[in-house]
């Protein structure tokens, strides 16, 4: 059994204090009025007018000089009134899909009755009891959003529907009732199997028989299926559609391949540090090794996925498909670029080596790096549409993410603490236990 | 001098890797193992050096990675400019998307084909070179291990049973 200790607790419930005083901060000074944004933007030395429309949203007033200068203003307005909620979006997203990927990851253990993961089963499954906290955050700021406390989904507005034929058209998919109902079966669907589960493999660990196990077995395959749609479909409502002229029909896998790839770094950083503590000591190197294939692995196949979407967009240059990564170029450079080196290149020179996939501290220093990227890259899908060139990695952002960050480890470790570490009545245990790479 | 060797036959893998351990225990050498596959974990119980294959292999796909971009650059943009979909090629870097699948299989065509290529040098295989196993059965499902004979030929022959191989003989090898 794992013990929560003060530590962990006093560490989590820091970062959650520091991480309420920044959003509180930094929601209290969301600007009201035209004047206010522009003296904000003044002050940060950007200048009043700005290249980064994307013009879509006015070409009725294009010709009025005077309305133009009005818009202007109210575009700079409205981005700046979404940066604080974008940045906690950005940061309840990131941690739900870590969860979310740790479940995928599990449940593919499960479904193929893989023999090596039996020993880090209740690692993986306390990550995921944040799974549900997680999800009903993300649910509630969605909530908020279509209750026009915030603008991050302009369909969702239907002044804007109404003079926009594009999203018009896609109204009868991108509607706030259909949109709820199928969160609602997402989340109810992830969260089912969640806890089915895990209280599966808990009574296994005392059955003499392993009913327990070929049943969690027969649902793992089910919710893959289950999971492989609502995912896609996940991304295209949670993330996509907050540029909603904008589509691209790999974007959910490119979605699976960043959660995936952050949840099985985070379980080595997790086990790596509960081992550290004196636990875990059925875990060796090369149960570490395994999961730094699939970091290795998983992180190119982002980067495939990644370099799949960008290359056919670049090459066709349709107008309305290549603003997308325009914007993300040429207001998001340092993001956009970093998010590359961090996600691929330092992965891939790095875990290269069989003998560093088995030295803790690099998993740990890799592991960091990847999933930082993996925040950028997050960042990077809703930033440039929400707020625009007004980005930055300021106050809402940073507290956002420790925020989430405090949250995440409160529940994770608490969760790992209800129950015993090892998957005691696993059948196979003994091969996991003599893991050998 | 000619030297005398044993080579002793084995039926399962398992016994093979603790004969192996036992005999280089007790100071014998083994000058080679003959297996009809790969045996996991033999390589470290013969004390074998490890193997560098892999750094060739990462040597070769940095040449394949290179030798693409010149090629590419000298096909796309120096020798035969073409402007395809509305893209001209007259700059390498501005073009560079197009090119990256190029750069990939490259990569992997020189490390694959040239790591094989020196695994074969380095194994001393090439067509039509006669077989060096000295028992056909290590083709199909026995293991050979062949020792050296030191001065107490009859003490290493009793070892060698105790190991569990199934056949032992004593063969001279005149080179």
């Amino acid at each position: 059994m794992y013990i929560f200790s003060n530590k962990i607790r006093n560490f989590s419930m820091l970062l959650m204090l520091l991480g309420v005083l920044g959003l509180t901060y930094s929601f209290l000074n969301i600007p009201s009025t035209i004047e206010e944004a522009q003296l904000m933007v003044a002050d940060s030395n950007h200048g009043g007018n700005h290249g980064g429309n994307h013009g879509n949203e006015n070409k009725d007033l294009s010709h009025d000089s005077d309305g133009h200068e009005i818009d202007h203003g109210e575009h700079l307005l409205h981005k700046l009134q979404n940066k604080p909620w974008a940045a906690l979006y950005v940061a309840a997203l990131f941690f739900m899909l870590i969860s979310l990927g740790v479940l995928a990851f599990y449940a593919i253990q499960r479904a193929s009755q893989a023999g090596w993961p039996i020993v880090l089963y209740r690692v993986m499954e306390g990550i995921t009891g944040y799974l549900l906290p997680g999800t009903l955050i993300v649910l509630t700021i969605l909530i908020f959003s279509s209750l026009h406390f915030n603008h991050l989904f302009i369909w969702m507005d239907p002044e804007v529907v109404q003079n926009d034929q594009l999203i018009k058209n896609k109204s009868g998919y991108l509607n706030s009732t259909s949109f709820f109902i199928r969160a609602g079966i997402y989340i109810l669907g992830w969260n089912t199997y969640q806890y089915f589960s895990r209280k599966l493999s808990l009574l296994q660990d005392k059955a003499n028989n392993i009913k327990n196990h070929i049943l969690n077995f027969r649902i793992s395959a089910g919710f893959l299926v289950f999971y492989i749609v609502t995912e896609s479909m996940m991304s295209w409502d949670w993330i996509m559609s907050i540029d909603p002229h904008w589509f691209s029909t790999l974007f959910g896998w490119y979605v699976f391949a960043s959660m995936f790839v952050t949840g099985i770094t985070v379980i080595a950083l997790i086990a790596i540090y509960l081992k550290h503590e004196g636990y875990l000591d059925f875990v060796n190197e090369n149960h570490i090794h395994n999961l730094g294939l699939f970091m290795f692995g998983v992180s190119v196949f982002w980067t495939y996925l990644w370099f799949s979407q960008f290359m056919l967009i670049w090459y066709s240059n349709i107008p309305e498909e290549v603003t997308y990564f325009i914007t993300r170029i040429e207001d998001y450079t340092i993001p956009f670029w970093s998010m590359l080196i961090m996600n691929f290149i330092f992965p891939l020179l790095i875990l290269m080596s069989r003998d560093y996939k088995r030295v803790n501290y690099i998993i740990v220093m890799t592991g960091i790096v990847i999933v930082l990227g993996h925040y950028i890259d997050v960042f990077n899908m809703i930033m440039p549409s929400a707020v625009g060139d007004q980005w930055s990695i300021g106050v809402p952002e940073i507290s956002g993410f420790i925020f989430f960050l405090g949250l995440f480890i409160l529940v994770v470790f608490k969760s790992i603490s209800k129950v015993p570490l090892l998957a005691s009545g696993d059948p196979f245990l003994k091969e996991s236990k003599k893991f050998h790479y | 001098m000619s030297d005398k060797v044993i080579h002793a036959l084995y039926d399962d893998d398992d016994v093979l890797i603790k004969a192996v351990r036992d005999i280089r225990a007790n100071k014998h050498h083994i000058e080679e193992v003959y297996t009809p596959f790969p045996v996991h974990g033999l390589d470290k119980e013969l004390g074998l050096k490890e193997t560098k294959i892999a750094i060739t292999s990462f040597i070769y796909g940095c040449i394949g990675f290179l030798i693409s971009i010149l090629m590419m650059n000298y096909m796309m943009i120096e020798d035969w400019p073409q402007n395809i979909g509305g893209k001209p090629s007259f700059s390498y870097i501005e073009n560079m998307p197009a090119f990256v699948p190029v750069m990939f299989e490259m990569t992997v065509f020189f490390a694959a084909h040239l790591m094989v290529i020196t695994f074969y040098m380095r194994s001393k295989l090439w067509p039509f070179k006669e077989a060096e196993n000295p028992n056909p059965l290590t083709t199909d499902d026995k293991f050979l291990m062949e020792v050296l004979v030191g001065k107490n030929e009859k003490q290493l022959i009793k070892l060698i049973k105790t190991t569990g191989a199934i056949d032992i003989k004593v063969i001279e090898k005149n080179e």
